[in-house]
C-alpha cells in the first residue's frame, strides 16, 4: 500500500480538464454525485511511484462564487474535503480569464499547482510565457502541459507530490485590492477571529473578502456562530462604506482588482510576439454559422442524424429480436408447462423487457450522434444559430441546448436547465421540454412506423413527429410567456468551444454514460413495470371460463386447427377477465375520438406513465397473451392483424400516427415528473406539467385523426 | 463620427472594439467579467446575426452574446 493522495482537478470549461483527467486515470474511473445535489462527480485513481492517487474532477467553472451550483460544489469540495492538492487547469492561450479562477484558489490558500494546458496553441498564438517569473508572481508552481498529446503529465504529478510532501511551499501570495478595501478586510478579520471555529475552517482574509462580496453561502455558514450578529453588522458597515467611496458594489471592485493583479503579473511575465487573427475554427464558422446557410445546415444535420440512426440500427435490432426469441423458447422449455412461473418469465419478463431492449441500438446510435455533435463543438453553434428563433418564442439560445438534449432523454435535459439564470426562462424551458421527443418514445415510433408505413416513408414520418413536438413546444412557450410568465427573456452569454475532432473513445464514453441510464431503466423500472403489467393482465390466475376448455382440448386430440382455436379463445377470455382489462375499459372511451378506443391501447398508455417505452412492452405482453398460438410472430405482425369489432383493421396509418402523436405529447414519464419536482422544488409544476401535456396531447391527436378522416386519409 | 461610443449591436461584424462600459446590473456584469469581458478589454466581432446574437473573439475565446446583452455593452472602435 502506497501513500494516499487526493488531487482535485479544477478549471474553466473548455480548458482541457477532462482530457487531463482521462490521461491521468485512464480506465479506472467512476461517476457518482456530490452529496445532496445532482451535480455529477467524476473520480478516478492511479498508482504513481509509491503513491495511490485519487483524482476528483470538479465541475468546470469560471469563478468560485455562490451564484451557481457548479461553482458552489467545486468550492465546497475544496473547503470541506480538503484535497491534498488542487490542480487548476489553465488554457494557456487565454491566460487572463483562466487565471481569474486561479486567483480565487490562491485567495483560498489551498495547495495549488497550475497546469498551463494547450501550450502548443499558445505557442502558435505567439505567446511567450516566462514560467519561472509568473510562478514567482503568483506564488504557485506552474507546469506546461499539452493534454491532447499527453505531454507534461508526469511533471504535473511530480509537482503535486512535491507540494504534498512539503518539498515545495506555496508563497502565500496576497491579491491586493487597494488601501480602502484592505482596511475593511482587516476590520472584518478582527471580528471573525473571535470565533476560532470559523477561522479554523476558512482563512480569515478569504472570509472577510467573501463577506464584502456579500457571499450568501458564507453568510449562511456563519449563522451558528455566537458572533454572527457582530460579524454581519460589521460586514454591512464595511460594505456601505466602500459603496460610498466607489459608487459600486464592493464585489465589482474586488473582481476588477483581481483582474488588475492578473494583468500586472501577465504584463511582466508574458509577451505576445504576434497575433494570429483567424483560427481554423473561424474558417469553419464562416460556413456553419453563416446567416443564410447556418439554419439549413443545422436542420440537415439533425435530419441526417435521425436517418442514419434508423438505418444502421435495423440489422442490429433483428439480431437482438432473434436472441430474445431464442431465450423465450429456452425458458418455455425449461419451466413447467402452463405454470404461473412459466407465464411470468416468458410472457411477462422476457416479452416485456425484451420488447424494450430491442430498441437499444436505436437509442445508443442516437446518443452516439449527439455525442459527436457535442464533442465536435457544434452543439454550441446550434445554440447560436437558434438564438434568433428562440428569441421569437421568448426564450434564448441557451434554452435550446436542454431542448436538444430532450431528444435523447428529458431527465438530463431538465437538469441542464440549471445553466439558465432567469427563473421564468428556466420554468418555461422545463415545462415545454417533455414535448421534445426523447429516446424512450423512439421504440413506439419504430414499432408503429415499421408496421404501418412503407419503408420509403419511414424517415419522413419519424422526422415529422419530432417536428410536431417542436411545434407544440413553441406554441406552448409562447402561451406561457404571454400568460404565465410575463416579461422579457434574460440576456444570453455562452462560450463557443473551438471545433475539435471527436475521439472515438470519447464518443463511446459519452454514448455509454447516457446509454447506461437507459439500460438501468430497462433493468429496474421497466423490469418492475413488466412484472406489474403481467400480473395485472394474468391475474386472477383461475378464471371461471364460459366453456370447459380443458375438457374440449382433450377431446380435440390431434386436430391442430381446433386446438389452436380453442387455446386462442381461452387466452382471450382470460385476458378479458383480468384486472388490466377493467382499467383499460374504463379509459378506452376517452380515446375513441382519437381513433384508438381499444382497451388494450388504453392500458398500454396507462403503463406509459412508468416510462414511455413501456407502451411497447405492454403492447408486447398484451398481444402475445392474446395470440398464444403465435408466440414467434413479432409484435409488428400482431398489430397489423388487429381488427375492430366491425371487422375493419384496428390500425390504419392515420390511427397509428394519431397514436404516436399522443404518446409523444401526453403525460411525461414518472422519472421526468420526479425531476421536475426536484428542480422546481414544488409539486405544483410537476402536477401542472402532467395535466396540461395530457390535455394538449388529446387535442392534437383529435385534430390529427378527425382532420385526417375529413381529408379522406382514414 | 469616428471613435464614437456605441452599443455593440450597432457595430458591424469584423470590427475590433474596446469595451467602454456595461450598462447593466451587477449580476450581468459579474457573468461577463467571469468570462473575461471587462472595461478596457479589446475584442473583435466575428459574426452578427442581427437582430440576434453575435459571436465575439476575446483573447482566444469565442463568446456568444444575445442581442439584448450586446445592446447593453457600450464599445468604441479600436
Amino acid at each position: 500500500m502506497g501513500k494516499k493522495v487526493t488531487i482535485a482537478l479544477a478549471g474553466n470549461p473548455n480548458a482541457g480538464k477532462s482530457s487531463i483527467f482521462n490521461n491521468l486515470t485512464r480506465s479506472r474511473q467512476h461517476v457518482g454525485n456530490y452529496p445532496g445535489v445532482t451535480v455529477e462527480k467524476m473520480e478516478g485513481s492511479l498508482k504513481y511511484g509509491q503513491y495511490d492517487i485519487n483524482v476528483v474532477d470538479l465541475p468546470g467553472t469560471y469563478s468560485l462564487t455562490a451564484h451557481s451550483l457548479d461553482e458552489l460544489v467545486a468550492r465546497n469540495f475544496v473547503i470541506e474535503e480538503k484535497p491534498d492538492v488542487v490542480i487548476d487547469i489553465i488554457d494557456a492561450s487565454n491566460l487572463e480569464r483562466n487565471l481569474y479562477l486561479a486567483t480565487q484558489f490562491i485567495e483560498l490558500g489551498v495547495p495549488l499547482v497550475l497546469a498551463f494546458n494547450m501550450t502548443d496553441i499558445a505557442d502558435e498564438g505567439g505567446f511567450i510565457i516566462d514560467k519561472n517569473r509568473l510562478s514567482e508572481l503568483l506564488g504557485t508552481p506552474i507546469v506546461f502541459t499539452v493534454a491532447t498529446k499527453k505531454k507534461g503529465m508526469d511533471e504535473l504529478l511530480d509537482q503535486a507530490i512535491a507540494l504534498f510532501e512539503g518539498k515545495t511551499k506555496l508563497q502565500g501570495t496576497v491579491v491586493r485590492y487597494g488601501k480602502e478595501i484592505q482596511e475593511e478586510i482587516l476590520k472584518l478579520e478582527s471580528v471573525a477571529i473571535k470565533d476560532p471555529s470559523i477561522v479554523q475552517k476558512y482563512p480569515s482574509r478569504w472570509l472577510a473578502t467573501k463577506l464584502l462580496e456579500g457571499d450568501s453561502e458564507v453568510i449562511k455558514q456563519l449563522e451558528h456562530s455566537p458572533h454572527y450578529e457582530e460579524i454581519i453588522s460589521q460586514a454591512k458597515k464595511s460594505t456601505q462604506h466602500l459603496e460610498a467611496i466607489f459608487g459600486d458594489k464592493p464585489e465589482a471592485i474586488i473582481a476588477e482588482r483581481r483582474y488588475g493583479f492578473i494583468s500586472g503579473a501577465c504584463s511582466e511575465a508574458v509577451q505576445r510576439t504576434y497575433e494570429i487573427r483567424h483560427s481554423a475554427s473561424d474558417e469553419i464558422d464562416k460556413v456553419l454559422v453563416n446567416r443564410i446557410l447556418g439554419l439549413p445546415i443545422f436542420l440537415g444535420l439533425v435530419w441526417a442524424m435521425f436517418k442514419l440512426t434508423f438505418t444502421l440500427s435495423q440489422p442490429l435490432m433483428s439480431g437482438i429480436e432473434l436472441l430474445i426469441q431464442r431465450l423465450s423458447l429456452i425458458f418455455s422449455a425449461l419451466l413447467p408447462q402452463g405454470s404461473v412461473i412459466q407465464s411470468l418469465v416468458v410472457n411477462g419478463i422476457i416479452a416485456g423487457v425484451g420488447s424494450v431492449l430491442v430498441f437499444a441500438p436505436v437509442i445508443f446510435l442516437l446518443f452516439l450522434a449527439l455525442a459527436a455533435l457535442e464533442d465536435s463543438g457544434y452543439m454550441a453553434r446550434a445554440a447560436f444559430i437558434m438564438d434568433r428563433l428562440m428569441h421569437k418564442i421568448g426564450l434564448h439560445g441557451r434554452s435550446f441546448i436542454p431542448m436538444l438534449l430532450g431528444f435523447a432523454c428529458n431527465l438530463p435535459a431538465i437538469m441542464a436547465t440549471r445553466t439558465i439564470d432567469d427563473r421564468r426562462d428556466r420554468l418555461v424551458t422545463i415545462l415545454i421540454n417533455p414535448f421534445m421527443s426523447c429516446g424512450a418514445r423512439l421504440p413506439v415510433y419504430a414499432l408503429f412506423i415499421g408496421a404501418f408505413f412503407p419503408a420509403r416513408m419511414a424517415g419522413t414520418a419519424l422526422f415529422s413527429l419530432y417536428l410536431l413536438g417542436i411545434t407544440v413546444a413553441i406554441i406552448m412557450a409562447k402561451v406561457f410567456r404571454k400568460y404565465l410568465f410575463k416579461g422579457e427573456a434574460a440576456p444570453f452569454v455562452m462560450e463557443l468551444p473551438p471545433y475539435r475532432m471527436p475521439t472515438f473513445k470519447g464518443l463511446l464514453i459519452h454514448m455509454w454514460e447516457r446509454g447506461a441510464v437507459y439500460l438501468k431503466k430497462a433493468g429496474t423500472v421497466i423490469f418492475a413495470g413488466s412484472i406489474l403489467i403481467w400480473a395485472l393482465s394474468n391475474l386472477p390466475w383461475n378464471v371461471e371460463y364460459s366453456k370447459d376448455y380443458d375438457f374440449m382440448l382433450k377431446k380435440a386430440q390431434q386436430n391442430q386447427e381446433l386446438i389452436m382455436q380453442l387455446e386462442n379463445e381461452k387466452a382471450s377470455e382470460k385476458l378479458e377477465k383480468s384486472y388490466v382489462a377493467s382499467v383499460g375499459r374504463v379509459l378506452a372511451p376517452a380515446f375513441k375520438p382519437l381513433g384508438f378506443g381499444d382497451w388494450r391501447i388504453a392500458t398500454a398508455l396507462v403503463g406509459g406513465f412508468v416510462a414511455k417505452e413501456i407502451v411497447v412492452a405492454m403492447l408486447g405482453t398484451l398481444y402475445s397473451s392474446s395470440e398464444a398460438e403465435q408466440k414467434s410472430a413479432s409484435l409488428r405482425l400482431a398489430l397489423q392483424k388487429q381488427s375492430r369489432p366491425d371487422g375493419k383493421k384496428m390500425f390504419t396509418p392515420l390511427v397509428a400516427y394519431s397514436f404516436m402523436a399522443f404518446v409523444l405529447l401526453y403525460i411525461p414519464c414518472m422519472a421526468t415528473i420526479a425531476v421536475i419536482k426536484h428542480e422546481t422544488n414544488s409539486w405544483v409544476w410537476p402536477a401542472f406539467a402532467a395535466f396540461y401535456t395530457t390535455a394538449v396531447a388529446w387535442i392534437v391527436s383529435f385534430i390529427i385523426y378527425q382532420g385526417g378522416k375529413l381529408l379522406g386519409l382514414g | 463620427m469616428k471613435k464614437e461610443v456605441l452599443p455593440l449591436t450597432r457595430v458591424p461584424a469584423e470590427k475590433e472594439v474596446v469595451l467602454i462600459s456595461i450598462e447593466a446590473g451587477w449580476g450581468l456584469r459579474r457573468r461577463l467579467l467571469d468570462m473575461g469581458l471587462r472595461e478596457g478589454q479589446r475584442f473583435k466581432i466575428l459574426h452578427a446575426h442581427r437582430p440576434g446574437p453575435s459571436i465575439i473573439l476575446v483573447g482566444n475565446t469565442r463568446l456568444v452574446l444575445g442581442h439584448g446583452m450586446a445592446h447593453k455593452i457600450l464599445v468604441k472602435e479600436a
